[in-house]
C-alpha cells in the first residue's frame, strides 16, 4: 500500500477539481460526498500506509519519485519522503483534517458558498500534504505557498463583507515577507550544495560540518545564515514575533477554517520546517537560542493579550500564537521531539477548542462576544464537555495530552540551565490556564447574558458537528501518552515518540552556547538531556501543575458565577496593563504607522511620478511628437497641384544629384 | 564658321523667347513667343541633320498645336494674370532654386561626358528621308500604330471632355437635383465663379 | 570648317528644360503652365536629335516623331480639360483649384 503514497496528496486535489467542475449549482450531497470523501479516502490510505510503515513492513525512510525534473544543473524531483517525522505530520494532517471536513458539513450547511468552501479546503489539504511529504525544500515550498494561498482564499471566504478580504490580504502579505526569507535561505543552500534534497544536504553537512561553519554572510556562518532565513520564514507562517499579526485577523474566516488551518496544520508548518532542518540549526547555536527566545517571548506576549479579549475566537487565536511559541522554544533548545510532540497534542486540543467555539457561535446565531454568552452548558452538554476537556489539556493538567508535551518543553529549558526561559514558560502556562478557563466559565457557566431571541435559538449542534468534537476529545486525552517522559516513569522508558523520532534528529557536534546541552540533546534524539536530579525535576513538574490549577481556580472564582463583575475586577486589577493587553500592545498600529504608511507613500510616489509622469510621459511624448509633426505636416497638403509638382520636381533633382554626382 | 554663327543666333533666340513664354503676363504673348522658340528649334534641327523633323516640327507643333492653344485662349477670353501676390513666394523661390540646381547638375555631367566629343560630317545616309521612313515603318511599326491609337483616344477624350453637355449625355441626375440633406438641388453648372456647391453633406 | 560641338546643343536643351520647369512650377495661369510643359517637351526633342547626331543613329529622330505625336494628343486632351474646368469655375487660376486643401 505504501507505493500509493503519491495518492495521498492527489486525492484531495482531485476532490477540489471535481467539486470545482461540478459547479455551485450541483446538488449539495454531491459536494459533500466529494468534499469529505476525498480527504476521507486520503486519511484511510494514510492510516494503512502508516500501519505498514510503522510495523516495519516498508523501508525507512521511504522515498517515492513521482516526476524527476532536471533543468540544466538544477535537479529537483517531485518526490515524496516518508520518514518518522513526516509520518507524524501525515497522521496529524489527514486525521484532524478529515474530522474538520466532516464538521464543516454541519457548520457550513446554511452557506451559499458551500461548494467553494470545499474546493478551497480540499485544495488546502493537497498543499499541506505536499508540504509535509516532500523530500526536498522546493516541494515543501510549493506546498508552503499553496497553503498560504488557500489560507487567503478561505479567510476571505465572506468576500462580500468588509473585513474578511482585508484580513486575507494581510495574511498573504505578511506571509510573503517570511517566504522571501525562506527563499533566500533556499538559495544559499542551493548555491552551496547544488541540491535541495533533504537527504543529500543533511548527510553532506553531517559528514563535513566544518563546511557550513565558516564565515558566510552578514558575519554569520553559513548554517547560521540559513537558519536565520528559515526562522524568519517560520515566523511568518507560524505567527511568531514579529510576523504574527495576521493570525488574529484571520479569525474572520469560517471557524472550521480557523480550526484546520490556523490551529492544527498550516501554522505548524514553520515548526515542521525547523525540525526538519535540525541539522542546520544544531550547527547554529546562536540562532537556535534566538529561536527559543523569540518563541518564549511570543508565548508570553500572546498569553497576556489573550486574557483581555472578549471575542472567543480571538482568545483562541492568541492562544494558538502562544502555544506555537512553546514549540519554537523547544526547537530552539534542541528539544525537537518535544516540539513535535507539542505540535501533535496541540493539533488535537486546539482544533477541538475551535470547533467547540464554532458550535457555540452556531448556536448563538453568529454571536462571538463572550460577554453576551453564559450558562450554555445546559443547552449544549456535548460541546461543553469536549470544550472543557480541551481546556484542561491546554492548561497542562495530567493525565491529558497537553501536560506531557508542555512538561517536556519546560524540562528542556530547565535542564539546560535556561532558567529565564523556563520561568517565562511557567508564567505563560499559568496565564494559559487562566485565560482559557476565563473563556470556559464566561461562555458556559453562570446565567445567560444575551437577548431573549438568542436564548430561544440555543441548541446543541447536529451530530455532523458533535461527533468530530468527541473524536478529537479522545485524542486530546490520549495523545500525550505516546511521549511520556522518563522522569515521570521513574527511569523506565515509555517514551515511544522519542524513539520513533530518533532517526530524524541528527547527531552533530555543536559548539558555543548550546554546545553541551545541544550535543546531549542531539545524542538523545532531541529529548532534553536530564542533568538535574530526579527530585528537582519532580518539584518543577509539581510546581507547574500547581500554577495551572491556581489559574483555573482563580478564573473560576472570578468568572463562574457573575462573569461581567469578574471582568471588571480583572480590568481593575491589571490597571493600565489591561489596556495594553486589550489593544494588542498597539503593534498593528505601530506597523501601520512606521512601515505600511511610508511604503504606501513610496508606492504612490512611484505610481504618480515614475509610472504616471515618466513612463506615461514618454508615451505621451511619443504621441505628442507624432501629433505635432502631423499638425505641421498637414500644411504641405495645400490642395494646390503646383505645390505637389514642386515637391515632385525637388525630389527628382535630389535623386538626379545623387545618381549622377 | 557659318554654322557656329547660325547656331548662336538661333540658340539665343530660342532662349530669349523661352524666357518670354515663361515670364510674360499675357498668355497670348506667351503663346506667340512659343512659336518663335519652336521655329528656332526647327532651324537647329536642320543644323543637326534632321530636316524632316524640322519640317514636322513646324507643321505639327507650330501649325497645329500652338494654333490650338491660341484658339482656346481666345475662346475662353483669358485675361492678364494678376500681379503676383506674396503668397506664392516660397513656391517661386524653391522652383527657381530647384531649376538652377537641376541645370547645374545636368550641365556639369553632360559637359563632363561629352564635352570633347567630336562628330563626323553629315552623311547622305544620315540625312535621308528614306532611311528614316524605313526605320519608322519597319522596326518601329508597332509603335507607330499604337501612337495612332493614342491619337484616336485623345480625339475621343477631347470631344467628350469639352463637348457641351447635352441632355442625353448627362448622367441620370433628375432636374430637381439629388436629394441632399437640405433637400436642395444637386450641384449645378452655372453659378458663382469661385465655387461649386457640393451637396450639403459633403465637406 | 569647324563644327559646333554637339555638347552645346545638349546644354542648350538642358537650359530650355530648366526654364520650362521653372515656368511650370511658378505660374498661376493654366495656359502658361501648359506652354511651359510644351517647352520642356521640345527641349527633350532637341536632346534626342542631338544624340541621334552624336551616335549617328536615326532612331533618335524616330523617337522625336513619336514625342511629337504624343505631345499633340496631350495638348488636345489637356486643353479640353481646361475648357471643362473653366465652364465650372470660370477661372483657370490654379491657385483657386484647392478642394483637396487640408
Amino acid at each position: 500500500m505504501i507505493q500509493y503514497l503519491w495518492l495521498v496528496p492527489l486525492l484531495p486535489l482531485l476532490g477540489a477539481v471535481a467539486n470545482a467542475i461540478a459547479g455551485p449549482r450541483a446538488p449539495r450531497p454531491v459536494h459533500t460526498a466529494i468534499g469529505v470523501g476525498a480527504p476521507g479516502l486520503s486519511m484511510l490510505l494514510s492510516l494503512g500506509i502508516l500501519w505498514q510503515y510503522g510495523t516495519g513492513m516498508a523501508p525507512s525512510p521511504f522515498e517515492q519519485v513521482v516526476y524527476p525534473w532536471t533543468v540544466g544543473e538544477l535537479a529537483i524531483d517531485v518526490a515524496f519522503l516518508l520518514d518518522p517525522l513526516s509520518a507524524v505530520m501525515l497522521f496529524v494532517v489527514t486525521f484532524v483534517g478529515f474530522w474538520i471536513h466532516l464538521y464543516s458539513t454541519g457548520y457550513m450547511a446554511h452557506e451559499d458558498g458551500y461548494q467553494r468552501y470545499f474546493v478551497y479546503l480540499n485544495l488546502f489539504m493537497f498543499a499541506m500534504l505536499l508540504l509535509v511529504l516532500g523530500n526536498n525544500f522546493l516541494v515543501m515550498f510549493v506546498g508552503w505557498e499553496g497553503v498560504g494561498l488557500c489560507s487567503y482564499l478561505l479567510i476571505g471566504y465572506y468576500y462580500d463583507q468588509k473585513v474578511p478580504p482585508r484580513a486575507g490580504r494581510k495574511a498573504f502579505v505578511v506571509n510573503r515577507i517570511g517566504d522571501f526569507a525562506f527563499l533566500i535561505g533556499m538559495f544559499a543552500l542551493f548555491s552551496t550544495f547544488g541540491t535541495l534534497n533533504y537527504q543529500e544536504i543533511f548527510s553532506s553537512i553531517a559528514a563535513n560540518p566544518a563546511a557550513v561553519t565558516g564565515e558566510y554572510a552578514l558575519g554569520l556562518s553559513m548554517a547560521a545564515f540559513v537558519a536565520l532565513c528559515f526562522f524568519i520564514g517560520a515566523t511568518g507562517k507560524s505567527a511568531q514575533i514579529p510576523l504574527y499579526v495576521w493570525l488574529p485577523d484571520a479569525m474572520a474566516g469560517p471557524t472550521p477554517v480557523s480550526a484546520l488551518i490556523h490551529a492544527a496544520t498550516m501554522v505548524t508548518a514553520g515548526v515542521y520546517m525547523v525540525v526538519r532542518s535540525n541539522v542546520i540549526f544544531q550547527l547554529a547555536p546562536g540562532i537556535s537560542l534566538l529561536v527559543a527566545a523569540v518563541g518564549a517571548a511570543t508565548a508570553l506576549m500572546a498569553a497576556t493579550i489573550g486574557l483581555a479579549q472578549n471575542d472567543i475566537k480571538k482568545v483562541l487565536a492568541y492562544s494558538t500564537v502562544s502555544q506555537l511559541g512553546y514549540m519554537f522554544l523547544a526547537a530552539g533548545l534542541g528539544a525537537y521531539t518535544a516540539a513535535v510532540f507539542h505540535l501533535g497534542t496541540h493539533a488535537f486540543f486546539k482544533a477541538l477548542l475551535f470547533l467547540g467555539s464554532g458550535s457555540v457561535i452556531h448556536a448563538m446565531g453568529g454571536e462571538q462576544d463572550m460577554r453576551k454568552m453564559g450558562g450554555l452548558k445546559k443547552q449544549m452538554p456535548t460541546t461543553y464537555r469536549t470544550f472543557f476537556i480541551a481546556s484542561l489539556a491546554i492548561a497542562g493538567i495530567p493525565p491529558l495530552a497537553g501536560f506531557f508535551s508542555k512538561d517536556e518543553i519546560l524540562a528542556a529549558a530547565a535542564n539546560n540551565g535556561h532558567w529565564i526561559l523556563w520561568f517565562v514558560g511557567l508564567a505563560t502556562a499559568g496565564l494559559t490556564a487562566f485565560y482559557m478557563f476565563r473563556a470556559v466559565f464566561m461562555t458556559f457557566h453562570g446565567d445567560f447574558r444575551g437577548t431573549q431571541e438568542q436564548e430561544d435559538h440555543l441548541h446543541e449542534s447536529p451530530p455532523s458537528m458533535t461527533v468530530p468534537l468527541i473524536v478529537l476529545a479522545v485524542g486530546a486525552v490520549t495523545a500525550g501518552w505516546v511521549g511520556i517522559s522518563k522522569v515521570l516513569t521513574f527511569g523506565r522508558d515509555f517514551n515511544w515518540l522519542h524513539h520513533w523520532l530518533e532517526p530524524v534528529i541528527a547527531t552533530v557536534g555543536g559548539g558555543g552556547h548550546l554546545g553541551e546541552g545541544g550535543h546531549e540533546a542531539a545524542g538523545h534524539g532531541g529529548e532534553a538531556a536530564h542533568h538535574l536530579s530526579m527530585g528537582v525535576e519532580w518539584a518543577l513538574i509539581l510546581l507547574a501543575i500547581a500554577i495551572a490549577v491556581t489559574g483555573i481556580l482563580l478564573a473560576r472564582s472570578m468568572f463562574a458565577k457573575r462573569a461581567l463583575e469578574g471582568e471588571e475586577r480583572l480590568i481593575a486589577a491589571l490597571g493600565p496593563a489591561h489596556r495594553a493587553f486589550a489593544n494588542k500592545y498597539w503593534v498593528d498600529e505601530a506597523y501601520d504607522r512606521f512601515i505600511i504608511r511610508p511604503l504606501a507613500a513610496l508606492s504612490r510616489g512611484f505610481w504618480k511620478v515614475v509610472d504616471g509622469f515618466i513612463i506615461d510621459g514618454l508615451l505621451h511624448l511619443t504621441s505628442a511628437v507624432a501629433e505635432i509633426l502631423g499638425d505641421l505636416g498637414r500644411f504641405s497638403t495645400t490642395g494646390n497641384v503646383r505645390n505637389y509638382v514642386l515637391y515632385f520636381f525637388l525630389g527628382i533633382v535630389v535623386l538626379l544629384g545623387w545618381i549622377i554626382l | 564658321m557659318i554654322e557656329t554663327a547660325i547656331f548662336l543666333l538661333f540658340a539665343l533666340l530660342a532662349v530669349a523667347s523661352a524666357l518670354v513664354v515663361v515670364l510674360h503676363r499675357n498668355p497670348v504673348y506667351s503663346t506667340l513667343s512659343l512659336v518663335v522658340t519652336l521655329i528656332s528649334l526647327a532651324v537647329l534641327f536642320v543644323l543637326l541633320g534632321a530636316p524632316f523633323i524640322a519640317a514636322l516640327q513646324i507643321l505639327i507643333y507650330t501649325g497645329a498645336i500652338v494654333v490650338l492653344f491660341l484658339f482656346v485662349v481666345m475662346l475662353l477670353n483669358i485675361g492678364r494674370e494678376e500681379i503676383s501676390q506674396q503668397r506664392g513666394l516660397v513656391q517661386k523661390a524653391l522652383a527657381g532654386i530647384g531649376a538652377l540646381i537641376f541645370l547645374g547638375i545636368v550641365a556639369s555631367s553632360l559637359w563632363g561626358l561629352y564635352g570633347t566629343t567630336q562628330v563626323g560630317p553629315l552623311t547622305e545616309d544620315f540625312v535621308s528621308l528614306q532611311a528614316l521612313a524605313t526605320l519608322l515603318f519597319g522596326e518601329y511599326l508597332l509603335t507607330f500604330e499604337l501612337v495612332g491609337l493614342l491619337l484616336l483616344v485623345a480625339v475621343i477624350a477631347a470631344t467628350v471632355l469639352a463637348g457641351r453637355l447635352s441632355k442625353a449625355s448627362q448622367v441620370s441626375v433628375p432636374e430637381e437635383g439629388l436629394p441632399g440633406p437640405a433637400g436642395g438641388p444637386g450641384p449645378t453648372y452655372t453659378e458663382h465663379p469661385d465655387q461649386v456647391t457640393p451637396p450639403e453633406g459633403v465637406r | 570648317m569647324e563644327m559646333v560641338p554637339v555638347s552645346w546643343y545638349l546644354l542648350l536643351a538642358a537650359l530650355l528644360f530648366a526654364i520650362g520647369t521653372a515656368g511650370a512650377l511658378t505660374r498661376r495661369n493654366g495656359i502658361t503652365i501648359f506652354l511651359s510643359i510644351e517647352l520642356m517637351l521640345n527641349s527633350v526633342n532637341l536632346t534626342l536629335v542631338a544624340y541621334s547626331r552624336m551616335l549617328n543613329d536615326q532612331t533618335g529622330q524616330v523617337l522625336v516623331f513619336f514625342v511629337l505625336a504624343v505631345a499633340a494628343a496631350e495638348a488636345a486632351v489637356g486643353l479640353a480639360l481646361f475648357i471643362a474646368i473653366y465652364r465650372h469655375r470660370r477661372t483657370i487660376d490654379l491657385n483657386r483649384m484647392n478642394l483637396l486643401r487640408w
